[in-house]
């Protein structure tokens, strides 16, 4: 299939770049100097993109592309997609599901334990040489803590069945109630924010869901709540919850994402009672080569005209 | 007539409390709940703090406890050796505020017929929770990472070097007690496989037992120490054991620090041996090997597995209510069986 084209947006993976390469004719966006460059040599080629949650494909990228045919998102977020112009032109859009829904929630997990028990900040503590001036002192207990998902997909299930293991009562807000789970639902966020502890925002970033977390949820949620963002910096409004965190009107917050990756507010550098990720969930040797090996296939079977293993559009 | 008109007397006083009316208990050295909760002991009790006195310990047990017939210690400050419970002849209960029994000398005190209490159950969750908290930010870099943004390195340097999965993972819990099992709940949750290794076989889980600790650890990939300190255990996590867990191999330890050969322990992480280790405990305590602070695969705590508002409300109402039950002859609440 070296005679296929396909287009990597961003250095997402060495492994997935050399696969691709045995595989494909790879054409690398950012090695070119200029889009009108990129444009020139590569429009009339390219019949696949390989995109991920920095550069996905949107509408201007998918118009000067003639030949599209698929977009394989390295990724389980569609957010960076026009997904709307991949339908109407009849273009395969694929992610990669499942293979990393336990390392995102094993990160929300992560950082709702090192926000509770400050876990980072004892760390630094005792880096710090500060032991020996005296004991650390008392945080909250987490086991049996209120925890409130927003959207209970694959990701937020799995979150919900490791803090039960940690006896958390599990509530949640989703676009539909979920009968079979024994978890409780609540029909908007900001019933979800009162009555919960913890509140984990884990659902996919779409128009409905940006800056679903806003000053209204943060002060429902509270002086004495916890935000865990593994979903998109977009879903929460950032000067919002910034001003929050410094005012003392939200108790702390576990992030691995925000809105202008790599960018993050400095104001959140002195405080302790934060955790800060950078965009690390499906971060690990093993997911990474799990998606990798995903996105491939999907690829494959498209060329091969067989179907699609995670199919979008 | 107004003498008619008798004004009631004032009732007499109530006698006051005097602090030598209260039983006495004997503290060499203030618990860690004594930063919160003392007061709470002082009302009750007529506490003999021996670490306020200007003498030194032997000559203030001498002089001052000869009938505290209860003692309020912790895992912190001095051990209660033989030499400290033979000065204290009527001695009959020792409430350590610690799950941990290794500062006290059982031998001396099942000799003497003294009871002990401890902390039992109070905080294993918290402390089961440290440790999957551990384990988390050594697999997934939690702490290394977040350093690697408050430095401003993520938008200079790029992606941050990647993890490890921890679910399919084999766990070695070493010690499946009351605290072993909690992180035995906790990390099935996780899609990890649980094997252990204790004293005895438990007939209440299904979970692989191993007899010698050193097999556990070649079979496993992480090790989570979660038994206590005794002689048998003490330094039981060597090179040896070690290098059976492997390069990739992760440990994490919620125990006591004797347990690991520190100096073994260190070398091994410094030269790659190892993976990564997670520790709120050390030999030395607060001191800490300088070398672990050059590494990102390690993350410290500084003994605090139990310091939970939680925790040391629960722990200061069981400690009182073990020593109320002591002095009004009842069953204690969390007694220490002999084995």
């Amino acid at each position: 299939m070296d005679s296929i084209t396909v287009l990597m947006t961003s250095p997402m993976s060495d492994y997935l770049e050399n696969q691709l390469k045995d595989r494909f004719n790879l054409v690398k966006l950012w090695t070119y100097s200029s889009k009108t460059d990129f444009f020139k040599h590569n429009s009339h080629s390219i019949r696949a993109i390989v995109g991920n949650t920095k550069i996905g494909a949107d509408a201007e990228l998918i118009d000067s592309l003639p030949e599209l045919e698929i977009v394989s998102s390295y990724s389980v977020g569609l957010d960076k997609i026009d997904l709307r112009k991949c339908q109407e032109k009849g273009i395969r859009v694929t992610n990669t599901p499942d293979v990393l829904t336990d390392d995102v929630a094993d990160v929300a997990m992560g950082l709702m334990l090192a926000v509770v028990r400050r876990v980072c900040e004892c760390d630094r503590f005792v880096r710090r040489g500060l032991w020996p001036k005296g004991d650390f002192r008392l945080t909250n207990k987490f086991s049996g803590m209120q925890v409130g998902i927003v959207g209970l997909g694959r990701i937020g299930s799995a979150i919900a069945k490791r803090a039960e293991a940690f006896g958390c009562p599990i509530s949640y807000y989703s676009r539909s109630e979920k009968p079979e789970t024994n978890y409780k639902y609540f029909s908007n966020i900001i019933d979800l924010a009162v009555n919960c502890q913890i509140l984990v925002v884990a659902c996919a970033l779409t128009e409905e869901t940006h800056h679903i977390v806003n000053r209204e949820v943060i002060d429902a949620l509270g002086p004495e709540g916890i935000l865990i963002n593994i979903g998109r910096g977009s879903h929460i409004d950032e000067p919002e919850l910034v001003s929050a965190l410094l005012e003392g009107r939200l108790g702390g917050a576990g992030l691995d994402v925000f809105e202008n990756e790599p960018e993050v507010p400095e104001q959140l550098f002195g405080l302790e009672n934060v955790v800060l990720m950078p965009h690390v969930g499906s971060d690990t040797v093993e997911t990474t080569d799990a998606m990798a090996d995903l996105v491939i296939k999907n690829l494959e079977a498209h060329f091969l005209k067989k179907p699609l293993l995670t199919p979008v559009v | 007539m107004a003498s008619d008109q008798a004004t009631t007397p004032p009732p007499p006083p109530l006698p006051e409390i005097q602090s030598h009316d209260l039983s006495q208990v004997i503290v060499l050295h203030p618990p860690p709940v004594f930063n919160y909760f003392m007061d709470l002991f002082s009302k009750k009790f007529h506490l003999l703090k021996a670490w306020e006195s200007p003498l030194p310990l032997h000559e203030f047990l001498t002089n001052h406890a000869h009938s505290a017939q209860a003692m309020l210690c912790s895992g912190t400050g001095p051990s209660i050796s033989a030499d400290i419970i033979r000065l204290l002849p009527s001695l009959r209960l020792v409430a350590t505020t610690s799950a941990g029994l290794n500062h006290i000398d059982l031998t001396e005190c099942r000799n003497r017929g003294i009871s002990i209490a401890n902390a039992g159950e109070a905080f294993s969750e918290d402390v089961a929770d440290l440790a999957v908290g551990l384990l988390i930010d050594v697999f997934r870099k939690v702490s290394a990472s977040d350093r690697y943004v408050r430095h401003g390195l993520w938008a200079t340097k790029g992606d941050y070097p990647l993890g490890s999965k921890l679910g399919g993972k084999r766990i070695g819990i070493v010690g499946l007690g009351s605290i072993g099992f909690q992180v035995a709940k906790r990390l099935e949750a996780f899609g990890c496989n649980i094997s252990y290794n204790s004293r005895k076989r438990k007939d209440f889980v299904s979970y692989p037992f191993y007899t010698n600790v050193c097999e556990l650890a070649a079979n496993s990939d992480v090790l989570i120490i979660c038994c206590g300190l005794t002689e048998q255990t003490r330094h039981m996590i060597n090179r040896e054991v070690l290098l059976a867990l492997g390069k990739e191999g992760v440990i994490v330890n919620i125990g006591r620090g004797a347990i690991i050969h520190e100096k073994e322990l260190v070398q091994c992480l410094v030269q790659g041996e190892i993976g990564g280790a997670g520790l709120d405990v050390f030999e030395n305590e607060p001191d800490v090997p300088k070398e672990l602070f050059e590494l990102d695969n390690v993350v410290l705590a500084p003994h605090m597995a139990v310091f939970t508002t939680e925790s040391f409300k629960d722990l200061c109402d069981l400690m009182i209510g073990n020593l109320e039950a002591f002095f009004s002859k009842k069953p204690l609440l969390s007694p220490v069986m002999n084995e």
